[in-house]
Parts: C-alpha cells; sequence; structure tokens
C-alpha cells in the first residue's frame, strides 16, 4: 500500500472558468427583508458572491490548507485523501477525525493544532495525537465510490488506512454528523483495534428504532429530531431519494451550491442567526471551494442515498454487528449548546459504553470548527485514562 | 383595464447567454449514469442537452406559442399574461383552464383547439368554450406578483384570476378546470365566487386533504391515504424542499439550464404513464417547451416560492367545501392514484367521476382527447 504525499493544486483552467460562472450568475429576484426564514437570505448570497469575485483568495486558502500534511493511498480500491500530522508529545495517541455534510476535512483544520500540540497551546504535552483527518469517500480529494451502498463499508476502509497503511495497531476515533455514523461503524466491526470512540451526536438512525422503555428526556428528544426532520430535513429528502436531480444545477452553478451549503451553516451553528459571527466570508467559501473544484457535490449526497434505500436485510446486519460490537469499546459523548440533536445520556447508554458524556455550554453543528477549544480539552480529558491502559499493553 | 396583446419574443442576447450556459456545462455523475433510481438519469440529460444545443428551435417554438391570441392585463400591480381564444360559433361557456408546477399554460396547447372547436374535429359544435389559460401568479409570462399582504396568498391569487375573468373579460360566469396548484385555485374560485363560478373540472383532490384526520376515514379511505404517504415519501422531497427552503434551491436551477432541467425532467418522468421512458408521454420539443418557459422568463424561484408562501398561510384545509358541482376526471397513475370515491365526497360536491384507463399528471398533455371529452361532457351535463 503505498502512501503518497499529496499536495491541493486546482489548476488555472478551474478557477478561470469559475470566475466567468460568478461573473454571468443569474440570481433570482431577491424578495427585500427575506432573511433566512426560507433558506439562504438572498441578500446574503449577493454579498457571498461578491465577496467570491473580489476579496476571496483562492491561492492563499490553498497554501493554508497545505501548511497540513496530506497524502493520498488506496484503500478497498478508493483513492483516500488525508492529512496525517505527527503529535509533539512523549507519546502521541493515533486519532482518525471524521468529518460531515456539507463540511469536509475542514471541519478540523482549528481542532488539529490543539491535537497534536497541545504543549503549544496551554495544554499538557503528554495529551498530544497523532491525527488522521481523512476526506470521506466521494468528498473533497478522495474518490468517488463505483456504486451505492458504500457508506457502511466505510468504517472497514478507515481501519485498513489506520493500521495497514499507517502502521497504527490501536488507535481512537472521533466524529460528528456522517462521521460518527462512520465512528461507530469503526468501533462496531474493529472493535479490538480501537481505543475509545468520542462522537458529538448519537448517529440519527438509531432513532429509527422506538423502544418502549423511553424516558422522559428520550421521548422528548425523539420527538424534537422528529419535528427538526419535518421542518428543516427536506434537504435530507431530497439528497436520499433523488440526489442527482439536485445535484446537476449545483455541478454546473457555483451560487447555486453555495446557497445550497451555506444554509445549512447557518442553520446549524451556534450563530443566532448571523452565520458570520461563526464563519468568516473566506471560511465559508473555501469549505464550497472543496466541493466545487473536486466536483463531488453529488457524490458527496450518497450517504443520504444509502441510509434512505438500506433495505430491511441490511438493518438486520447492522443491528447483528451492534449486538457483537458495541459493548465494550469506551465511548465519550460530548454534546454542543446549539447542535440539532440533544441525545440524553440513557440514550447514548443504549447503543455505547459510555464512560464521559459532556454537554459543552456553546457551539452547535459544526462544534469542532466553531469551539475548537472546548472540544479539545473534551477529547484530552475522554482520552487521557484510556492513554494510562495503553501504555500498560505490552507492545507488539 | 382593457387587456394588450402579447406576443412572446424573447431577445436574442437570454438565447446567446444560454447556449453558452449549455456549451459549458459542468456534468454530474452517479454510481450508474443510465437509471433514473438516483434522480434524473445523467445519461438521459446529457442526450436531453445536446439536443437542446443543436436541434431545439426556440424560435419556432415561440412562433408556435404565438398563433395563440395572447395579452397581458393590469391588475393590482401584477401583469397577468393569458391566452384567450373564441369559441368558433356559439360558445357555451367560457372557461378559465389553470396549470400546476412545472408545467406552465403550455400545458394545455393540445387541448385548446379541441375546446374552442371541436366541430372541426368532428365533435358538435355546440360544445364550444371561450378558452381563458392565463400563466399563473408566479410563473412564466406573468411572473412574480407583489400580494398585498403573505395572508392566503392562493386566495389572492385566485382573486386575481376572477378579475381577469369578469372585470377584465366581462364573463358573469364561467367554468374553471385544472389540476395539480391549478385545481387548488380551481377549488379556492368556487369557494370564494360560487355566484361566477357555474362548475369545476379536476384531475385530483388538493393536497390538502390529505390532513384529514384519519381516525374519520373508512379503511379504503386510510388504505389511500397511506399510500400518498409513501408516494410522498418516496418522491416528494422536491414538494418538501420547495416548501421550506426554496431560496436554498433557486439559485442553482436559476443560474443553470442543466439544472433547472434535471429538477424539471424528474417530475415529468415520474409523473408520466410511460413506463420509465418519458418521451413515450412527452416530446423533447415538449419538454424543452415548458422548460424554456421557466428559463427565459427567470421564474423558477418565484414558481417554487408558492409552495412556501401556501406552506406558511394555506389557502385550503380540510373544512374547506366545494358546493358548486364537481367533475372529477381521475387518472391512474397520477402521483397517489385514484382516491374513492366518498374521500373526494368529503371536500367536493363530485357530481360527475371518471376513472381514466390510462394517464397521469399532465393529462392535457398526455391524453389530450380522453381529457377534452371529460371536461366537455360534464359542463354539457351542467349547461344541460
Amino acid at each position: 500500500m503505498s502512501v503518497e504525499p499529496f499536495e491541493v493544486k486546482i489548476s488555472d483552467a478551474v478557477l478561470a472558468d469559475l470566475r466567468e460562472r460568478l461573473a454571468s450568475a443569474r440570481l433570482p429576484e431577491a424578495k427585500e427583508g427575506a432573511g433566512w426564514d426560507s433558506g439562504t437570505s438572498p441578500e446574503f448570497l449577493r454579498r457571498l458572491v461578491q465577496h467570491w469575485q473580489t476579496g476571496f483568495d483562492w491561492r492563499a486558502q490553498e497554501a493554508a490548507i497545505n501548511r497540513f500534511c496530506h497524502f493520498r493511498t488506496p484503500v478497498g480500491g478508493l483513492e483516500i485523501h488525508f492529512i496525517h500530522e505527527r503529535g509533539h508529545g512523549s507519546a502521541p495517541l493515533p486519532l482518525i477525525l471524521t468529518h460531515g455534510y456539507p463540511d469536509s476535512f475542514l471541519r478540523f483544520s482549528k481542532l488539529i493544532p490543539l491535537l497534536t500540540d497541545p504543549g503549544a497551546h496551554g495544554g499538557d504535552p503528554s495529551d498530544a495525537f497523532d491525527v488522521v483527518v481523512p476526506s470521506l469517500p466521494g468528498f473533497g480529494f478522495s474518490a468517488q465510490p463505483a456504486s451505492d451502498g458504500t457508506t457502511f463499508q466505510i468504517g472497514d476502509l478507515w481501519h485498513a488506512l489506520m493500521t495497514k497503511a499507517l502502521g497504527y495497531e490501536r488507535f481512537g476515533a472521533h466524529g460528528g454528523d456522517w462521521g460518527s455514523t462512520v465512528t461507530e461503524h469503526l468501533a462496531r466491526s474493529h472493535a479490538a483495534s480501537v481505543i475509545g470512540i468520542h462522537l458529538t451526536d448519537v448517529p440519527f438512525w438509531h432513532t429509527f428504532q422506538k423502544p418502549s422503555d423511553l424516558s422522559l428526556a428520550e421521548e422528548k428528544q425523539l420527538a424534537a429530531s422528529n419535528d427538526f426532520m419535518t421542518k428543516q430535513g427536506a434537504y435530507a429528502m431530497i439528497q436520499g431519494t433523488r440526489p442527482l436531480t439536485l445535484a446537476q444545477g449545483l455541478m454546473d452553478s457555483p451560487v447555486g451550491l453555495a446557497a445550497w451549503l451555506v444554509e445549512k451553516f447557518q442553520s446549524l451553528s451556534d450563530c443566532n442567526g448571523d452565520v458570520e459571527t461563526r464563519f468568516s466570508l473566506d471560511e465559508l467559501l473555501t469549505n464550497i471551494m472543496v466541493y466545487w473544484t473536486t466536483g463531488t457535490i453529488g457524490s458527496a449526497f450518497l450517504p443520504y442515498y444509502d441510509f434512505t434505500q438500506a433495505g430491511a436485510m441490511r438493518w438486520i446486519l447492522e443491528t447483528a454487528k451492534g449486538w457483537i460490537g458495541h459493548s465494550h469499546v469506551p465511548t465519550g459523548i460530548a454534546l454542543f449548546a446549539k447542535d440539532s440533536t440533544h441525545a440524553p445520556r440513557e440514550w447514548a447508554e443504549r447503543f455505547f459504553n459510555v464512560q464521559r458524556y459532556t454537554e459543552l455550554p456553546r457551539g452547535g453543528h459544526f462544534g469542532a470548527f466553531e469551539e475548537p477549544e472546548l472540544l479539545a480539552e473534551d477529547l484530552r480529558a475522554f482520552f487521557r485514562p484510556l492513554r494510562a491502559g495503553e501504555s500498560a499493553r505490552s507492545p507488539s | 383595464m382593457k387587456p394588450e396583446p402579447f406576443l412572446i419574443n424573447v431577445d436574442q442576447a437570454v438565447l446567446g447567454d444560454l447556449e453558452q450556459r449549455l456549451r459549458r456545462t459542468h456534468w454530474t455523475n452517479g454510481p450508474r449514469d443510465d437509471t433514473w433510481d438516483f434522480g434524473t438519469s445523467p445519461e438521459y440529460l446529457r442526450d436531453f442537452l445536446r439536443y437542446w444545443q443543436n436541434q431545439f428551435d426556440w424560435r419556432k417554438a415561440e412562433a408556435y406559442l404565438n398563433q395563440f391570441s395572447q395579452f397581458k392585463a393590469e391588475l393590482a400591480g401584477a401583469r397577468i399574461h393569458f391566452i384567450h381564444e373564441k369559441a368558433h360559433g356559439q360558445a357555451r361557456l367560457p372557461l378559465l383552464l389553470l396549470h400546476g408546477w412545472p408545467d406552465s399554460f403550455y400545458r394545455y396547447y393540445k387541448v385548446i383547439p379541441r375546446l374552442v372547436a371541436p366541430g372541426a374535429i368532428g365533435g358538435d359544435p355546440r360544445d364550444a368554450f371561450d378558452v381563458v389559460v392565463p400563466s399563473l401568479p408566479g410563473f412564466g409570462f406573468t411572473g412574480p406578483v407583489r400580494h398585498g399582504s403573505p395572508k392566503q396568498p392562493n386566495r389572492q391569487s385566485a382573486q386575481l384570476l376572477w378579475q381577469l375573468m369578469t372585470d377584465v373579460l366581462g364573463y358573469r360566469k364561467f367554468a374553471v378546470a385544472g389540476g395539480d396548484g391549478g385545481g387548488a385555485l380551481a377549488q379556492i374560485l368556487a369557494i370564494e365566487h360560487p355566484e361566477s363560478v357555474v362548475g369545476i373540472h379536476l384531475t385530483d383532490l388538493g393536497w390538502h386533504v390529505t390532513n384529514v384526520d384519519p381516525k374519520t376515514c373508512s379503511k379504503a379511505e386510510q388504505k389511500y391515504l397511506e399510500g400518498a404517504k409513501k408516494a410522498f415519501m418516496a418522491d416528494g422531497a422536491y414538494a418538501m424542499v420547495q416548501a421550506t427552503t426554496p431560496h436554498s434551491l433557486a439559485p442553482a436551477l436559476t443560474d443553470s439550464p442543466s439544472g433547472l432541467a434535471a429538477w424539471i425532467l424528474d417530475r415529468f418522468h415520474s409523473w408520466s404513464d410511460s413506463g420509465g421512458e418519458i418521451e413515450k408521454s412527452f416530446s423533447k420539443d415538449e419538454l424543452l417547451t415548458n422548460i424554456m418557459i421557466y428559463w427565459v422568463t427567470g421564474t423558477i424561484g418565484s414558481s417554487i416560492e408558492t409552495y412556501r408562501a401556501d406552506t406558511l398561510s394555506p389557502s385550503l384545509t380540510p373544512s374547506d367545501h366545494v358546493d358548486v358541482p364537481v367533475g372529477l376526471a381521475l387518472f391512474p397513475r397520477d402521483m397517489s392514484g385514484i382516491p374513492p370515491r366518498e374521500f373526494a365526497e368529503r371536500t367536493l360536491n363530485v357530481q360527475h367521476w371518471t376513472e381514466m384507463p390510462r394517464g397521469s399528471h399532465f393529462p392535457a398533455l398526455e391524453e389530450p382527447e380522453a381529457y377534452a371529452t371529460d371536461i366537455t361532457a360534464f359542463f354539457r351535463k351542467l349547461a344541460a
């Protein structure tokens, strides 16, 4: 398995084509004062597009991205892109971080230095991690899967990446959004390799089962998640049922792509309605550019499709895996105050061996980006006792 | 108040710009390009766009549309575009034909001649109608309409159509026919103006009836409702997006002709009785003429916003009842199939009920003869 260094380098032709599209963009007639009530604010979109054309410097963003060490390697037949940053400390713990939708590996750009070099950020060097941040298959600089259904195999790919390609025998894992699902799959199917997992949400699909002994808090949570799907779940429904019907316009129109993606950063972050209190225009655009320059919006919808279309057999299989794998991998749950779901501890305990359950005072669905310090602190605290157990294991 | 004659004449610059956009299309691709399982088939779309670029002749389509007598009438700040074709001979009734989404006034191009001049196709000349086909507020050559308030926007749109028929065109009594969003407007017109509307002919009951309390429903009704819900979960996401976050979707469809085509084609594909082969029901020229009406007017955004506006302040609920006579022509492959008659009778004064052997959501395009015949039969009965 050859691990090749990789650099993000978008061709001038792609950037020139983008400039042309932005210059000739047709935007819908903007209703004054529409705000964000019916999706992305038309007024905000105009401002974002203007900044894209006149203020945004992709080459500067690209240079910043390339300050991380990037690699690509074939895993399970797919070229997987990942950042691999070594920790600064006596015994850095390997940790794989998995992003979701509609973010990208950039979700962790602010968190990585805090984890690799805690000593330089007011922390203890003994808390250092070796950090691996892949792009999910079909996202960003990873290859697009050749068939649907691969979402259920990403945990296996990550295991191969960490053990076979990078030579880590045991490692920790963290994720949110699709990242929490992938991290759960990883722990379930490869429990022997996983030191512990840390999630910022309990994967949504657990709500498909309705145990008869729900606590009041659990019932409230399930009702809230139902309410979320009714009022804000249309994106997941279209991405899960007719992904390419939507993707064509987003592949062809940068302003269309921006409108579709930016809505989520506004509605799901802890921004009190003002997305720029959490993300600068540059940060929003850099993430959008990861989708635009790689042409991956369609393949990024596939996890939704896979989960929506999964048949009864798939769920029986997944449940069976759950019985085998879940019970002993230590799990930390950290919930950001304004995230879209708030699993009560007893709900998390139905599926995980919960060792730590933290309610963080600030942050939303993109907590790793919004509140990297809070998350770094929680990750360090969760893995600290597990590190002791690891050093007690005899090295192979 | 006198309507002005109107001819469609799209600026050459719009067509030049479109050509450029089509040429530089970025294609999406899926795990398999040759199926519609993931949404609009990329393979079909590529073929469709090649035709759009190389063979489709908008000027020809435009000339065809301009054979119909078209007007624009200024009403409460809106400029309503409509076709107005007078009956050949004595008109039995004026007939207002209302389209839906994602079609347009063009939906009725095949049935207009049948309804205006039945004698010319071997029918009874006494069955002739004066026909009025508007572009609905928010759509096509009518374009966005600023309503006075956000309250019950469809009631306000229906009021504009009533003014068009009465104040502008001078009809005291008239008939209405439609389906999809146009069917809902027909129901509102009947409820608000029973003094003017002699009867309405529909091809569906309207989405609002699915909100009835299932506990009050018969077994057959419950089965129908479950089917409707299942169909919505499988293929109704377009409506959910349009009803909740149209502003996140509209920019892509306004900026990208291929994106607009993919979004609209998927509906025509799903809602045809074509066994999955869309062109068995609609030709590329037909599909493109309809898509072009959205593209050249830039109205996809205002058209999908009607879903959002109606969701925020619904104009119809299951407790609304249409008292004027209602004729129903139901097509088996329409979204949720044919409802039980007792379900229709909850909200409609059903006087005429036809279950068609084939056809789907766009019967005026797909089954023009059966559709026109049924409209004629219903209103002939009413007039008798």
